[in-house]
C-alpha cells in the first residue's frame, strides 16, 4: 500500500477492489502506520479504488475510531462517483469525514 | 417460467471466493451488454451475499457455497446464493441497517441494505442449523 507521512498528516492510497478478503491487510498496514506515526490527520485516498462493498465502510469506520482514540481526525478523499452512493447510504456523511 | 441461460458454481467459503464469485457472475452476464453501473451493482450485491456466507454462515469453519445464476426474458437476472451453514433465527433483524453480529471483524451491518439498494428484489430463506438462501433479482435496462 502506498502512503506518505508529512507535517503530521498520514495519507494512505487505497487501490483495487476492497472487500472482506482484502480489507484485513489494508487494516493491519494502516493501523501499524497510525500507531508508529500518531498523525493528527489520516487521509484515506480512494481515487484508485475500482470496487468496494460494505467492507470499505467498515474499514473507514474502524480507522475513524482508532484515530479518535489518539485524538486525531480522519478524512476520506477522492471518492469515485460510484462509491459515493454507498458512503452516503452508510451514514458516513453524518461524521463529516468525506470530501464534498 | 423457463430460463434462457443458466450457470452454477460451487466453491468453498474462503474469503478469496468473494472476488471470484462477483467476477464470475459479472463475466457470465457480460453477453447481455449491461452498463458499467449495472455490473457494479450486481458485483456489490453478490459480494455482500457471499461475504455473509464466509463471515456468518460458516464462521470459523469451511463449507460449500452454491451460486446459481439464471437469465429470464427481458434481461431479468436471478442470482441464488445458498449455504448449508448455521442459519439465521431472525431474518428481519439481520436485514436491519447497521445490525451486525460480527463488529469485531469490522462488519458494518450494511450487507443486506446494499443488496436491497443495488437490486430489484432480495428474498431470504433461512433455517437454523440448515442454512440460508438469498435470491437477488435485477432487470437490466433494455439495450438498443
Amino acid at each position: 500500500m502506498k502512503y506518505d507521512f508529512k507535517n503530521n498528516v498520514l495519507t494512505v492510497y487505497l487501490s483495487g477492489e476492497i472487500d472482506h478478503h482484502g480489507a484485513r491487510k489494508i487494516r493491519e498496514e494502516t493501523d501499524s502506520l497510525i500507531q508508529q506515526n500518531k498523525p493528527v490527520l489520516l487521509n484515506m485516498d480512494f481515487s484508485d479504488v475500482g470496487f468496494s462493498d460494505s467492507s470499505g465502510i467498515g474499514l473507514i469506520m474502524g480507522r475513524y475510531r482508532l484515530m479518535s482514540l489518539y485524538g486525531g481526525k480522519t478524512k476520506v478523499i477522492n471518492i469515485p462517483e460510484r462509491l459515493r452512493y454507498v458512503m452516503n447510504l452508510s451514514g458516513l456523511s453524518s461524521l463529516h469525514i468525506t470530501d464534498k | 417460467m423457463n430460463s434462457q441461460n443458466e450457470m452454477s458454481l460451487t466453491f468453498e467459503s474462503r474469503s478469496s471466493g468473494e472476488s471470484f464469485a462477483r467476477s464470475a457472475v459479472a463475466s457470465f452476464i457480460t453477453y447481455l451488454d449491461p452498463t458499467v453501473s449495472e455490473i457494479n451493482d450486481i458485483k456489490t450485491a453478490v459480494s455482500e451475499a457471499v461475504t455473509n456466507c464466509v463471515v456468518h454462515a460458516y464462521r470459523d469453519t469451511i463449507g460449500k457455497i452454491y451460486l446459481n445464476v439464471k437469465i429470464f426474458d427481458q434481461n431479468m437476472v436471478e442470482i441464488k446464493i445458498r449455504d448449508k451453514g448455521c442459519g439465521m433465527e431472525n431474518i428481519k433483524q439481520a436485514m436491519e441497517p447497521l445490525y451486525t453480529t460480527a463488529p469485531e471483524d469490522e462488519r458494518s451491518g450494511l450487507g443486506f441494505t446494499l443488496m436491497q439498494s443495488f437490486t430489484d428484489s432480495v428474498k431470504v430463506r433461512s433455517k437454523i442449523g440448515k442454512g440460508t438462501t438469498v435470491i437477488l433479482k435485477k432487470r437490466l435496462s433494455p439495450r438498443v
